[in-house]
């Protein structure tokens, strides 16, 4: 027996419709690879299952007339992988994206579901940050735009209103001499929770960084985007001093909890050498050293 | 709440049961649809024995509602034989790739998206491309060297 209801709406509309219409009691499914377990734990106990994943605009890659992405909140890791051109231009996002889970997981796992999870370890949380990504939301009352470090508000809480949709994630049009990197540092070197995550990007012109934006994930109830950290690296060349200040920005910035994967000391010592690896591999690729 | 009505296809036949909303994908497959194939080593996601394809992509089918195979175009480990083994099947028994067996179906579908995807992979591709597949009998040793040495036959069979 069961009281559960499974709804597939074909448009977004009739989504936001039926999401709404639950009153609270209705659940989102993306790739349900946090969905399903929560449920099967007892943690969730939903109403009304509604799976967006037969909405066109939740699964699909777009190129913005900019120059720019527009991935829906849906797309799994594995479609993301396979885009021929996002790689090339945000391979940050991308690798951040495949390292959830194991290949079947990123058969279903979204980057969507990552961030609605709200766990503040979701590693393509930091990487979206990085990037600047701004999301697309819709609820009963309209469509409006966040930029994705503003939508987690603490562990497993969210700053959507009732009956809103996470829809896609908007990446910017990339300057010449861009690049980014996301690095997590766990235990093990698949299948594992973030004990630290580091999201860079970085623009450089003739090797001083024009333009920066940096993030942690794992230090604090939610995932970070770490200011301080960006300015140290604009204007430099990405030289010790530098590295060092915004090393220690990173540090400055955990608010970490002690668990059995990290004591709070470890984390913090870890976000600034994370940041070190995190920007060199973005700058290598945006064309500097 | 009344039964759900799903249409689907599987290894290439059409197929039809009803299900509750919550009910995973594994548990329809092993017990209506009688395909016993797929197994259930931990129902969380981390252990890859009950790896199917929809759409020709692997997933894990216990992190999948039943429900949501409506349309869907789903392969099991019973359709991986045609009248003679997949070379893959045919390695792993040459090679002695498997004890128990309860991981084999989940490693031989994921090995073999791998090589649809990618005939010539390095160890490391191989390892990483199996990493949600637990074996806690053969030590992975076997298994990955079976898909290495399948993929080479395969590539000289193609020549
Ligand atoms: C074996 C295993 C390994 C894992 N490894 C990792 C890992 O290494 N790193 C990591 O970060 N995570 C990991 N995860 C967790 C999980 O896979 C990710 O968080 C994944 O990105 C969730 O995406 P999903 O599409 O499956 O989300 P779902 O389970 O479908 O959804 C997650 C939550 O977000 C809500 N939601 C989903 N989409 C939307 C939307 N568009 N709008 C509003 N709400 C929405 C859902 O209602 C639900 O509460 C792992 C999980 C498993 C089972
Ligand atoms: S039973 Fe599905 S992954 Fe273990
Ligand atoms: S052969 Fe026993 S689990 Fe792999």
């Amino acid at each position: 027996m069961t009281d559960i209801q499974y709804l597939a709406p074909k448009t977004l509309d009739e989504a936001v419709r039926a999401f709404a219409a639950t009153a609270g009691k209705g659940r989102i499914l993306a790739g349900g690879t946090d969905l399903l377990i929560q449920m099967r734990a007892g943690i969730l106990n939903p109403g009304v299952i509604v799976d967006i994943k037969k909405i066109p605009e939740m699964t699909a890659i777009e190129e913005t007339k900019d120059g720019g992405f527009r991935i829906g909140a849906a797309v799994s890791g594995a479609v993301l992988r396979e885009h021929p051109k996002l790689k090339k231009v945000w391979p940050g996002v991308v690798e951040a994206t495949n390292l959830i889970g194991s290949t079947q997981i990123q058969g279903r796992a979204s980057a969507g579901g990552n961030l609605c999870n709200g766990s503040p370890a979701g590693d393509s949380v930091p990487a979206m940050v990085a990037a600047g990504a701004v999301v697309t939301i819709q609820g009963p009352k309209g469509k409006r735009e966040l930029p994705v470090e503003k939508v987690p508000k603490g562990p497993g809480r969210l700053n959507l209103e009732p009956g809103e949709i996470v829809v896609a994630f908007t990446l910017p049009a990339r300057p010449k001499g861009s690049g980014d990197a996301y690095l997590r540092m766990i235990p093990r070197t698949e299948m594992d929770i973030a004990v630290v995550g580091c999201g860079v990007s970085l623009t450089l012109d003739k090797g001083t960084v024009t333009a920066a934006r940096v993030s942690l994930g794992a230090v604090a109830p939610t995932v970070l985007l770490v200011e301080d950290a960006a300015k140290a690296l604009i204007g430099s060349k990405l030289d010790d001093a530098a590295l060092a200040k915004a090393a220690a920005a990173c540090s400055a910035a955990c608010r970490p909890i002690d668990d059995k994967r990290g004591t709070i000391a470890y984390r913090t010592q870890v976000a600034g050498v994370l940041l070190k690896r995190t920007a060199a591999i973005a700058a290598q690729r945006a064309g500097g050293k | 709440m009344a039964k759900i009505h799903v249409s689907t296809t599987v290894n290439g036949e059409p197929h039809e049961f009803l299900c509750d909303a919550e009910q995973s994908m594994l548990d329809v497959l092993r017990g209506p649809l009688g395909l016993t194939g797929s197994k259930e080593g931990c129902g969380s996601g981390d252990c890859g024995a009950c790896t199917i394809t929809v759409n020709d992509r692997i997933v894990c089918s216990c992190l999948m509602l039943a429900a949501e195979a409506e349309g869907q175009k789903l392969g099991t480990i019973e359709g991986m034989a045609g009248e003679e083994l997949h070379p893959l099947q045919t390695k792993f028994l040459e090679m002695a790739a498997l004890q128990c067996g309860i991981c084999t179906p989940g490693v031989l579908m994921a090995a073999k998206s791998l090589l649809e995807r990618n005939p010539n992979p390095t160890e490391h591709e191989v390892r990483f491309w199996l990493a949600g597949n637990l074996c806690r009998c053969t030590g992975y040793d076997k298994i990955v060297r079976a898909v290495m040495e399948t993929a080479a036959d395969m590539r000289g069979a193609a020549r």
